[in-house]
């Protein structure tokens, strides 16, 4: 799919009617060739961004950040530790903005949202038997309405990567539209709260292919996604550069064809302020500035907030701190 | 906006002497007749440095140098010493890069992330490609070594080779003519392009590094009277070219009736063919990169798009978004997607074609860009309207100008892509595998890429059909062109 013009926007509604027409059309998408589009993602690795750019980014990544832990071990008090820090990322700096979102298990959600209250960090939690998918819908809306009644104004969920895979794409479209329902606070007995945002994520690192990539990209938008996420984190290859690529060119191309903004949010093994800054240049050259706002992009990481602050302290005072003097979560 | 900050790489890691000799038989001398010339940064026109001009006599002295150490050293060596030698220059090449990455992207006005990670690094593999041949020539297929039974002479090397290479490429062309000629045994006196000379010359500093034995290699700077006594010159034994066909026509002229060997490697004006089934946004990638790689001063550049009709809207509308993200401007800033053109003269040529372009009826389109106001600049260009008639589908324009055509079939793009005197290379993208075979049968261009463009390899034979010219450089092919088999 490639650019076309406000008038030749299509209504995609139909689409998800049946499973014939949904793989007609995902079958349709171009194809994605793997050599070429590392390639490209290699090529704006190598952009180089300093002084006053550097600075500009580093404040951009850290405002999208989505600061996250998803531990077995996560008690409340590590939880309400995160949420301080998503507030007051450098509480030595006032200056310092902060984090785009805190991302918790659903069980954890009350203890953030205590302390998120009243600001503008995003409350996401994850969600549907996250991180495998593995279990019946019911349980999955079940925990998405749990999620939103306990405070989440972000849902993150997993799709079925088995039926993606074996081709059942309307049972995980059918899926996505139910989760979508169940993040509407109203419905879940709290009225006049907002619809919770809903993120996709399509664990790219078990879909093998490119093609793949791209066809999840517009299955989950066809199905109303608002962003579509590479990972979860929990399984040896998380976002990496070109899969990001693959995601950018899918909600540029959505938009084009159907006028409906959809944001990308990679997670997962992005660590370092050089890392974020390549993923913003990314956004930059494939998809311009449109995307460049936490609303639009995002990074689901637990350690790079460190690493860009760090990076930020040296910008403003030209010494290197070590990494006792930022805070441990 | 996310504005990028200027990232320049540094300048001072190359020290660029205010004047250089000829370099003859292992050292720098003066010329004969004291002629010199400047060479200059096309992206400023500042004057880096006055080179020598070699006359007849120094051509002279030079070729007798080679011929020399032809019969006395390198000839004689065994290949296995010569590989030694060959070895070092690839690994002081490697250690050196950033230097020759800065002086190339001066001298030549291509983007120091090209120069860096294109040029110098294929420039270190052809070195080590072809000093790993060096002790092996008997049994690169020419001679009768592997088939036992046989008696066959081993193959020989042809003797001194003059080599005269382009200004698009300096030190890439230099590694293509002097690593092949070297490993089989040749010695070679090379002449670089006038506007361009200054990596050849800071090779010939390596040669010195390396021990390199005196005569060996040997450079002579000029213009077209050097390069035309070069390849006249009695004593050459095999003669390569890569340049324009016109140059290209006089030489095969000067040589025809001589003992002298000649490979060619001339123009192009090569098809991109785009199908409907084409990964797009790799496609768009390719075609972007086949024609605006190096400002487009690529011989093989894919200056023409040939688009399916069913898909031509999308892959064009996809073609100008790309093309509004590349960043023109200062060469040595790392994040310069296009340089400057390489000369005045060169600017000229591009200007007119593309107003005859224009003139003919075609629609140019560029992207907005803001050009510095000194140097030789030029806006990345598109025509569309172009047909076959045109002199933009026809000429080769050698600068970041594409003239895009469309086609119905595949017969009619096949049909279209030959329809050229030349045939150095073509771009096919289509994801069915059976398409890409079905076309590189028909095409008549040396190399034909299938969903990528622009790819070289020092194992990789290149070279061309019709006025192309003839002869493979890379690869064992490479090798022919300096043996006696």
């Amino acid at each position: 799919m490639t650019a076309t013009t406000t008038s030749d926007r299509s209504d995609l509604s139909e689409l998800g009617r049946s499973e014939a027409t949904l793989r007609a059309f995902l079958h349709g998408l171009p194809g994605v060739d793997q050599v070429g589009a590392e390639q490209r993602a290699a090529q704006l690795g190598t952009r180089s961004i300093k002084t006053t750019a550097k600075a500009w980014a580093i404040d951009l990544a850290i405002r999208m950040v989505d600061l996250t832990t998803l531990e077995g071990a996560d008690t409340p008090g590590k939880v309400r530790a995160l949420s301080a820090k998503a507030l007051r990322p450098d509480p030595a700096d006032p200056s310092c903005p902060h984090v785009g979102a805190v991302c918790v298990y659903p069980s954890m959600v009350p203890y953030a949202a205590e302390v998120l209250r009243g600001s503008t960090v995003h409350l996401a939690s994850v969600a549907t038997a996250f991180p495998s998918g593995q279990a019946p819908l019911a349980v999955k809306t079940a925990d998405t309405r749990a999620a939103v009644a306990a405070g989440a104004d972000e849902i993150d969920m997993v799709i079925s990567r088995g039926a993606f895979l074996a081709g059942r794409y309307k049972e995980v479209f059918d899926e996505i539209v139910e989760v979508k329902a169940a993040c509407d606070g109203a419905a879940a007995g709290l009225p006049g709260s907002p619809r919770a945002h809903l993120k996709v994520i399509l664990e790219t690192g078990e879909l093998a292919t490119y093609d793949n990539v791209r066809r999840a990209s517009w299955l989950a938008m066809l199905a109303g996604a608002d962003f579509i996420k590479t990972s979860t984190g929990k399984v040896p290859v998380a976002a990496t550069p070109p899969v990001t690529l693959v995601m950018l060119e899918a909600v540029r191309d959505f938009r084009d064809t159907t006028g409906r903004q959809v944001g990308v949010k990679p997670a997962g093994g992005i660590r370092t302020t050089k890392d974020a800054i390549k993923y913003l240049v990314m956004v930059n050259e494939t998809v311009g500035p449109d995307w460049l706002d936490p609303d639009w992009f995002r990074f689901g990481a637990s350690t790079l907030l460190n690493d860009l602050l760090m990076q930020r302290t040296k910008l403003t005072t030209g010494t290197y701190s070590g990494p006792d003097y930022f805070t441990l979560d | 906006m996310f504005e990028y900050a200027p990232a320049p790489e540094s300048r001072s890691v190359v020290e660029i002497r205010s004047s250089y000799g000829l370099f003859i038989n292992g050292e720098f001398v003066d010329p004969g007749d004291g002629g010199t010339f400047k060479s200059i940064n096309p992206a400023s026109e500042e004057v880096l440095a006055e080179i020598a001009e070699a006359g007849p006599a120094d051509v002279d002295r030079a070729v007798r140098a080679a011929r020399t150490a032809y019969e006395q050293v390198w000839g004689p060596m065994p290949g296995r010493d010569r590989a030694k030698y060959l070895y070092r220059i690839a690994r002081i090449i490697q250690e050196r890069s950033r230097e020759l990455a800065v002086l190339e992207s001066l001298d030549n006005g291509k983007p120091i992330k090209e120069s860096r990670d294109v040029d110098l690094p294929l420039v270190a593999a052809h070195f080590f490609y072809y000093a790993g041949w060096a002790d092996k020539l008997p049994y690169a297929g020419f001679g009768q070594r592997p088939t036992s039974g046989h008696s066959g002479a081993d193959p020989r090397p042809l003797g001194m080779a003059a080599q005269v290479i382009p200004w698009n490429f300096p030190l890439l062309m230099l590694a293509w003519k002097i690593a092949p000629a070297l490993a089989a045994g040749n010695t070679v006196v090379l002449k670089p392009a006038e506007t361009t000379p200054l990596t050849a010359l800071l090779f010939a500093e390596i040669c010195q590094q390396a021990d390199l034995p005196p005569g060996v290699v040997n450079i002579v700077t000029g213009a077209g009277e050097t390069g035309r006594a070069l390849v006249e010159h009695d004593g050459v034994d095999k003669v390569a070219f890569t340049g324009s066909t016109e140059v290209g026509r006089a030489i095969a002229r000067a040589v025809a009736g001589t003992r002298k060997k000649l490979t060619l490697e001339l123009g192009g004006k090569a098809a991109n063919i785009v199908f409907d089934d084409a990964p797009v946004d790799q496609a768009v990638e390719g075609i972007v990169n086949g024609i605006f790689f190096n400002q487009g001063h690529v011989c093989c550049a894919g200056s023409r798009l040939l688009i399916q009709e069913s898909v031509y809207e999308p892959v064009l509308a996809s073609l100008k978004r790309r093309m509004a993200q590349l960043r023109v401007g200062d060469p040595l800033d790392k994040n310069t997607d296009i340089g400057a053109i390489n000369s005045a003269a060169q600017l000229d040529r591009i200007r007119e074609l593309s107003e005859v372009g224009a003139a003919e009826g075609a629609e140019r389109w560029s992207p907005e860009c803001t050009l510095p106001e000194r140097g030789f600049w030029f806006a990345p260009t598109i025509f569309t309207g172009v047909t076959q008639a045109h002199r933009i589908a026809r000429e080769e324009i050698f600068g970041p100008v594409l003239s895009v055509l469309t086609f119905r079939t595949p017969a009619e793009a096949v049909e279209k892509a030959n329809n050229t005197p030349y045939g150095l290379s073509a771009g096919i993208w289509t994801e069915k595998g059976s398409r890409i075979l079905w076309m590189a049968d028909r095409l008549r261009a040396g190399v034909v890429w299938a969903n990528t463009f622009n790819k070289f390899d020092p194992t990789s034979p290149f070279g061309g059909y019709k006025e192309s010219g003839y002869g493979r450089e890379g690869g064992r092919h490479g090798l022919e062109a300096y043996l006696n088999v």
